[in-house]
Parts: C-alpha cells; sequence; structure tokens
C-alpha cells in the first residue's frame, strides 16, 4: 500500500519562542505549539483523534491538552521521531484508523526544565562496549567517521567547515534563527577545537523550543478547507541501522539515510533531480554531506565541493536547509520537528528566506547518531496531481 | 562527600550481562574474545547468542589475534568523567584482523592527527575500568 498524497499536513506550527526559553517547561512546549498548529490549521482540540510525541508520552501531551485520543504513536527513535510519525499518521489515516492526528514535540534542551534526566545504563551495548572509551554525548560520538570519510574522499577541513558558512547565509534572512552574522571558513576554523576534526561552529546549537503539526486525510482537508494551503504527503520512509556509532557498516555513509530516502523516493514516485528544496538534519557539518550523497543528490565523494561551490546556498540550484539548521537555527536535542515546519513554510509559501517556486521539498531526519532515519517527502497540491 | 578521600570521578565501567560475561572474563586475562558463526564463518562483535550476519544461533567463541588497523577516530576534548588527565583524546574505531570493528582508545602514542594515521597498524593492550578490563590498542610492537 502506498500512502502517497493520501494525507496532508493542514497545520503547523513552531512555539512562539525557541532559542533560551527558561521560562517554560519541555511539556507546556508540546502544549503550547498544539495550541498554535491547530488554530494554524483552523480545527478545535475536539477534531483531533490521534496523537503522536516523542521525548514526552503522547499519553501525557494528550491529558495535559484534555483529550482521550483513539490513535496513539510514541515511536522514539531520536531527533527524526517526528517524521516517522507523520509517515505513520499517514498510514493509520489511509487505513481509516483515525481522521485527524496531532504530532507534538517540545524539548528544553537548553535549559532543561522539565526534562526527563540523562540515564547512562552501563549494561546497555553502549555502557559496555563505547562508554568505556571516554564518550560524553553527541559530539564525541556522531563525528567519528569524519576522518575516514576524509581520507576516501578527500574532503577538506574548508569544505566540511563550508557547511556552516552556507547555512549562516540563509540564516541571515531568518529573523527567528539564533546566530545570524555572516561567518567565514576562517571562522569555523578558528573555532575551538569540541571533537577534531569538528570545530564548535560545525556543532549544532543547544536550545530550547517546540513545534506541533496537524495531519489529516486529503479528502478532509479538500472537503473542509482550513485557512492554510495544504501540504500532501507524497513519500515517506524510515529505517534503523545502529544503536551504536561504532558499529556502523560504513562509516562514510548511513545505511538509514539510504534505506529511508530511497523507500520515500519510490512512494513519491519522484527523484533528486525533481526536488526543490531540501532539508537534512545537521547535527553536526558532516551529516549534509552524508545526506546529500545518501539521497543521491551528488555522486559518492562531492558532496563537500558542492556545498562549498555554493549550489545549496541562497541562489544555488538545491536550497538547504534554509531556515539556517541545527548549526545556526535552532536545536532542542530532537531537531526534527524543525525540518518540516521549513519544509512546509516553504510549500506554503511563507518561509523568511522564501525559495521561489518550490513544489516538492524534502526533509531527511536522523536519529540518535546514524542510528535511525526518516524521510518525508511533501508537496504542494499542484506536485500531488490535487 | 567520599569517605575514602578519593574525589575524582572513575572513567566508566562495563557491567557484563549473562550474554556478554564470557567477553570480559576474557579480558581479564589478557584475551580479546570475540564470536564466528560456524553456519556463515563470519566472525562478528559485540558478542550475542546468534549471527548478526546470517541469524544462526550456530555460534562459537574465538581469541582474536589482537592485530588490528585504525579505521577512523575522533580526538575529544570534553573529558568524559575520570578523563580529566588525558584530554584531548581519542575515541577511535578499530578494525581487528579477523574482520569486526569496535570501539576503543589508543595508546602509547600522542592522541594527535599528526601521530594517529589512519590504517596504521596496532595492537591490543588492556586497561581496567572499575573492575572490569577494557580492550585499548596500540602501534604495533616491531618485533
Amino acid at each position: 500500500m502506498s500512502v502517497r498524497a493520501q494525507s496532508a499536513i493542514v497545520g503547523a506550527s513552531e512555539t512562539s519562542r525557541i532559542g533560551v526559553v527558561p521560562d517554560v517547561s519541555a511539556l507546556e512546549m508540546h502544549a503550547e505549539s498544539a495550541r498554535l498548529a491547530l488554530a494554524d490549521a483552523g480545527m478545535k482540540l475536539s477534531d483531533v483523534d490521534g496523537v503522536a510525541a516523542a521525548g514526552l508520552s503522547p499519553i501525557a501531551v494528550a491529558h495535559y491538552l484534555g483529550i482521550a485520543p483513539t490513535y496513539v504513536d510514541a515511536t522514539t527513535v531520536g531527533g527524526c521521531s517526528f517524521l516517522l510519525h507523520v509517515r505513520h499518521a499517514a498510514a493509520a489515516i489511509a487505513a481509516g484508523l483515525c481522521e485527524v492526528v496531532l504530532i507534538t514535540h517540545g524539548e528544553s534542551g537548553r535549559s532543561r526544565v522539565g526534562m526527563p534526566p540523562r540515564v547512562a545504563d552501563p549494561t546497555s551495548p553502549q555502557g559496555q562496549f563505547e562508554a568505556p572509551y571516554g564518550t560524553l554525548g553527541p559530539p564525541t560520538m556522531f563525528p567519528i567517521g569524519v576522518l575516514r570519510y576524509m581520507k576516501e574522499f578527500g574532503l577538506t577541513h574548508e569544505q566540511l567547515a563550508s557547511v556552516a558558512v552556507a547555512q549562516r547565509k540563509w540564516a541571515a534572512n531568518v529573523p527567528r534563527a539564533m546566530f545570524r552574522d555572516p561567518l567565514t571558513i576562517e571562522d569555523v576554523l578558528a573555532s575551538r577545537l569540541i571533537a577534531y576534526p569538528m570545530h564548535l561552529l560545525e556543532c549544532c546549537l543547544v536550545t530550547d523550543g517546540g513545534g506541533a503539526l496537524v495531519v489529516t486525510s486529503a479528502e478532509r482537508a479538500r472537503s473542509v478547507p482550513g485557512p492554510k494551503p495544504p501540504v500532501y504527503v507524497l513519500g515517506t520512509g524510515e529505517a534503523a541501522e545502529t544503536p551504536l556509532v561504532s558499529m556502523m557498516e560504513d562509516f562514510t555513509s548511513s545505511k538509514a539515510f539510504r534505506l529511508s530516502s530511497s523507500s520515500a523516493f519510490g512512494e513519491a514516485g519522484i527523484g533528486p533531480s525533481d526536488v526543490d528544496h531540501l532539508m537534512v538534519y545537521d547535527a553536526f557539518a558532516h551529516l549534509p554531506i552524508y545526506g546529500l550523497e545518501d539521497l543521491g543528490f551528488v555522486d559518492r565523494g562531492e558532496a563537500g565541493a558542492f556545498i562549498a561551490e555554493g549550489h545549496t546556498s541562497p541562489g544555488g540550484q538545491l536550497p538547504m536547509n534554509t531556515n539556517g539548521g541545527g548549526l545556526s537555527y535552532t536545536h532542542t536535542g530532537m531537531y526534527g520537528m524543525f525540518l518540516v515546519q521549513e519544509s512546509v513554510r516553504q510549500l506554503r509559501r511563507e518561509a523568511s528566506a522564501q525559495v521561489p517556486n518550490v513544489n516538492i521539498s524534502v526533509a531527511q531526519g536522523v536519529g540518535g547518531m546514524f542510528a535511525a532515519a526518516g524521510t518525508l517527502i511533501l508537496g504542494t497540491a499542484a506536485a500531488a496531481g490535487v | 562527600m567520599s569517605p575514602t578521600g578519593d574525589e575524582r570521578p572513575h572513567k566508566p565501567a562495563p557491567k557484563p550481562t549473562p550474554e556478554t560475561e564470557h567477553y570480559w572474563e576474557g579480558t581479564k586475562l589478557g584475551e580479546l574474545r570475540i564470536q564466528r558463526c560456524n553456519a556463515c564463518a563470519q566472525a562478528y562483535f559485540y558478542p550475542r547468542p546468534s549471527c548478526p550476519h546470517c541469524f544462526s544461533s550456530d555460534v562459537s567463541w574465538m581469541r582474536a589475534s589482537g592485530q588490528a588497523r585504525l579505521h577512523t577516530y575522533l580526538i575529544s576534548h570534553r573529558p568524559a568523567p575520570g578523563f580529566a588527565d588525558e584530554v584531548p583524546y581519542a575515541i577511535a574505531v578499530v578494525e581487528l584482523e579477523e574482520g569486526p570493528r569496535m570501539m576503543t582508545n589508543i595508546v602509547g602514542v600522542e592522541n594527535t592527527p599528526e601521530a594517529l594515521v589512519l590504517d596504521m597498524a596496532l595492537e591490543v593492550d588492556f586497561e581496567p575500568r572499575g573492575e572490569q578490563s577494557v580492550p585499548v590498542f596500540r602501534p604495533r610492537s616491531e618485533s
């Protein structure tokens, strides 16, 4: 069964504030974005029959809002969880299990207000086979394949730094972005080393914020139109590779990216050359490089030069991470929600750094450290052929 | 407050599960034990009772040679608990002669980009972590 164009995102909103928000708990960020997304959809809470959330339980979110959903999705596979929630919602809606699904994210990643404590489990595979070697959060693990990639493909430190520079160019036009000042390759390489070869400015922000989506059937989107044009779900994919970054099959490529994106492109019946706008989860500067190659936008080993030459920057042939990304816009921890928000804004022609004539947008999310992936191919009514 | 007066945090120690106990018993004896599948003949790591390549449960333990090559690494400038004296230090992945890869630390050599060259030859050594002993790797000796 394909879910192509059978459902649509009809409501989308981030929290009113993102960045440093020490006076709002993670749960309230789920709730505030839910209220804003429902208003955006022109819907009432009573229209919602399905709830999906990650970080916090959808049960907690639903009860806090005041509904008892009859479809619940607590899929939690890291930062791409919300892309999987959209996929699952599209399938559930197509199967008749539910009609309106609310997907929420809220994370006090920076201020840590109302956040579950971080616990290390020394019996887990990671606790036994990685933690004893001095890992300390994603910066000390996620980029572990970069030197291998550099050796295999000749990626330079300057090309890696150019990812941060390209995205800062987008952020300059995005008032909500945390960092907007122009950046040079020299600035990036002069920032302090966090985990060689990664410098501070090649690592994502750590912020507070949230976002929510309302997904419903394409039929309902047409028969009960809301205030905004529906954004159709054209193709979806998900995949999981390994909970241990050290066990990646190939340190220069994400198997989860490849599996997830090929599923999504197959379902949508399109290829990379049909894509007008791309979001690739950029927890670190190497992810857009892996993403461009693993999704088939460029050949293996070409992504560093492609970005350094400006092809993903404003005015380039493949606008990528147009909100500034996790490197410049915001990164709450589970950043995937913000990928989808920006894809929706671009398709609705309401983005801060709006790209002309976007009809098909791809959002590629990652979960954990190349542990999992989710892909969404979203399109306007014209792209959906409805 | 620590009654022993030892205020410094220790490096994280692994806690074996029944399925990994044999591996951790080996490291205490200075042996790097990995598993090999009798059905498909592939060696694998980390320890588990069925082969990740073909799902067979017909698997055996073997002692790895300890010879390896440096596959990839990064150099962390953020000290994890117990690593304050070593920062910056490499967190590496090595490829064992038998095929499997594993995360490790590199000892006996400066942890700098100049000294740590990808694909350099390494051999296993062992370091204490709490009550356990973990495999680490050092540049292969000439002998």
